[in-house]
């Protein structure tokens, strides 16, 4: 497993953890998505009460390089409200699905958050000089009369505190009928999509009152719905070219080229069922829920129930890799299937390189697996292992049979501690893990 | 699918009496956890409308999961046990624990033993001597009227009551679809234009029909749907009441 020993192994830091220490959870503070910009300078998370919160990461303190910068809270803002749907007598909810940041282009920093109806353009700004010295306005404020103005002066930037703003600067709403499991923009940097469970639209980023629906899979009777969109992403590089998956555990490839509405797919990413493993839960295990393309562009990652599966977009019959997340819970399936677990959504992430993978698990477990190693190790988010520096202990599950030592049973996992949503920063070997509602930041050991 | 006789090792008590009964107890014992499984995904969809908006793709994968059950059942002809079995109590009472139906195909095979991980058991313990008694009466009873009449509930039955279930399986969709708020009884109440068909209602063919329908749907639903039960029979006391108007007039 990765951990101690020599040669590239990573070990594993406590670095941070944010959000409350009880264990009383108020709904919503709960973590409902994470998210590094570019430079991984920023680090942003959105819960289910509809807040964005933005991290920074300090300067590196030279003198002491034992440490890279700690994150800091830089910016809070409320990006959704909770809306009524008055023709369907139905709440929206104002929970954050995902946020995505766009590259910086000047100093300001922009991100899209969307709940399930509506996708918003954030705009993040610093301000910390103010005007003084105006000729008709006091210092308060107050309009000064201008008889008493006998000379004239040019007002003066001068340095404040520093203080950050949101502002929305887009809203793009009504068009969307069902719930946005994704958004993701274009490597043009002038479009993205959005997707529903049935539809995908594609918009300009300047533009609000129009977007271009790009698939949609509504069968014209509603009866005979099978399958829904899971998640939905752009290539890296090739902004002709995006992902869709399914809870059928399909993934289909289109490219914008080929027609306006990309109801025919360029490829299908499909792996044949093994007959041997089929029971009712089958089709609910290979629901896909993320995918996410390799930074190189060449790969793509899935998501589902029991695993985390590498795809060649060269290959369609078969994954090139598959790492089993826990499979101890494949003989658990009609339980989770009554409490509802068999429905939680996982997504996972790449690291800067590619090389590593990593994705969340109950009880606070989150898993990683070397592509090139082919070894793999579990870590635990939890407050007990709270001292900077401190390396964190790889866990081990016990599926059947005796239990080892500093084993855990399967059925004293937690399965109300899910770790859903993992974000890698793009260079660096920090992470940041979301608890239900707390955010861990771990790094690499450096010497 | 699934290995048949395949002898169930997880509760105790049992061991005595499923060497004699191996073969009859274990075929109701896979269907009785597939059934449960069937009663479990058919109240998750209704629970599923009380809810702020349902989750279209949980709806969409449960429906799924009833539709493979009905499927299976249509095809090994255990179908009309849903309307033979007394089921006042469809209920999670009834749900026994359904490790079998996590086992591999492979895993079942080989006999292997899965340790038991019944969330069910509280339930299922204090049932125990009551669900073997029941389960073996059952099975007798199944088994006679598949071997006798079995030609005649396959012509029967199961028609009627794929059509009556593929019914509130596309009503589930449709008040997905409309997103109505949330009551079992919009879910089950059947909008059908013949109940306003003068006709039918004066040759009395619908309130046969209706009452037919509500059979069907009371056999697999749990208990919170009594009220879409009395809804389809105020209904027809409205019915009868127009009709009578209607005559005199």
């Amino acid at each position: 497993f990765l951990g101690a020993g020599g040669g590239n192994d990573i070990q594993w830091c406590f670095s941070q953890v944010k959000g409350a220490v009880d264990d009383d959870v108020a709904e919503a503070d709960i973590i409902s998505t994470v998210e590094f910009n570019h430079s991984g300078e920023l680090l942003a998370t959105g819960d289910k009460g509809g807040r964005v919160v933005i991290f920074q990461q300090e300067q590196e303190n030279k003198i002491q390089s034992h440490s890279r910068g700690e994150y800091n809270v830089y910016s809070t803002f409320q990006s959704h409200e909770p809306e009524f749907d008055y023709l369907k007598s139905l709440e929206i909810e104002e929970k954050i699905n995902k946020i995505r940041w766009l590259p910086q282009k000047n100093a300001a920093q922009f991100l899209l958050s969307t709940n399930d109806k509506t996708i918003k353009l954030w705009k993040i700004s610093e301000r910390d000089k103010r005007p003084e010295g105006y000729n008709l306005k006091e210092e308060d404020g107050r309009y000064r009369d201008p008889t008493t103005v006998t000379t004239l002066r040019v007002p003066v930037f001068r340095p404040m505190d520093l203080m950050v703003e949101a502002s929305p600067r887009r809203i793009f709403a009504n068009a969307h009928t069902y719930h946005i499991n994704s958004i993701s923009i274009n490597s043009d940097y002038e479009t993205y999509l959005s997707a529903d469970d049935l539809r995908i639209n594609l918009w300009h980023l300047e533009i609000t009152d129009r977007s271009f629906n790009i698939v949609d899979i509504k069968p014209a009777n509603m009866e005979e719905l099978t399958e829904v969109i899971t998640a939905a992403e752009f290539h890296p590089n090739s902004c002709n070219t995006f992902v869709y998956s399914s809870s059928k555990g399909t993934i289909r490839l289109c490219d914008m080229r080929a027609s306006a509405l990309c109801d025919r797919h360029s490829k299908l990413f499909e792996e044949p069922e093994d007959p041997s493993n089929r029971s009712f839960f089958s089709e609910i295990i290979s629901s896909i829920s993320d995918v996410k393309f390799s930074h190189s562009g060449r790969y793509m990652m899935t998501r589902d129930y029991l695993s985390v599966k590498i795809w060649d977009l060269n290959m369609e019959n078969r994954p090139v890799e598959t790492y089993q997340v826990h499979e101890y819970l494949r003989s658990k399936l009609c339980s989770l299937y009554e409490n509802d677990c068999i429905f939680d959504k996982f997504e996972c992430c790449w690291n800067g390189s590619d090389s590593i993978v990593m994705t969340g698990s109950y009880n606070n477990f989150f898993r990683m697996f070397d592509r090139n190693t082919k070894r793999d190790v579990t870590l635990e988010a939890s407050r007990e292992n709270n001292k900077p520096r401190t390396v964190l202990k790889p866990r081990k599950v016990c599926a059947s049979g005796k239990r080892k030592k500093d084993e855990i049973s399967v059925d004293s996992l937690d399965f109300n501690k899910k770790i859903l949503h993992t974000a890698w920063h793009p260079k660096e070997n920090i992470i940041a893990v979301a608890t239900t509602n707390n955010l861990y930041i771990f790094q690499d050991k450096m010497n | 699918m699934f290995v048949r006789g395949l002898k169930r090792k997880c509760f105790d008590g049992e061991e005595d009496i499923e060497g004699t009964l191996a073969g009859i107890k274990a075929i109701p014992s896979y269907n009785l956890q597939r059934q449960s499984l069937l009663d479990m995904s058919l109240v998750k969809l209704q629970l599923c409308h009380m809810l702020v908006e349902p989750n279209l793709c949980r709806s969409v994968l449960i429906a799924n999961t009833v539709r493979q059950i009905q499927e299976e059942m249509t095809q090994d002809g255990t179908w009309q046990m849903i309307n033979t079995q007394s089921t006042g109590q469809a209920s999670l009472d009834r749900l026994v624990s359904t490790d079998i139906l996590c086992r591999s195909s492979r895993e079942q095979a080989e006999g292997k033993h899965v340790p038991g991980y019944s969330t069910f058991s509280k339930d299922f313990e204090g049932n125990q001597a009551q669900d073997s008694s029941e389960t073996m009466s059952t099975a007798s009873s199944v088994q006679a009227p598949r071997n006798l009449q079995s030609d005649v509930w396959e012509m029967e039955n199961p028609q009627e009551n794929k059509g009556n279930f593929q019914k509130s399986l596309d009503q589930i969709f449709e008040t997905l679809e409309n997103k109505s708020p949330n009551s079992v009884e919009d879910l089950f109440s059947e909008v059908d234009n013949s109940y306003y068909d003068l006709d039918t209602m004066l040759t009395g063919m619908m309130s046969n029909t209706k009452m037919g329908h509500c059979d069907g749907l009371e056999t697999f639903s749990s208990p919170t749907t009594t009220p879409s039960n009395s809804n389809c029979k105020s209904d027809l006391n409205e019915l009868d009441h127009i009709v009578e108007i209607l005559v005199e007039s």
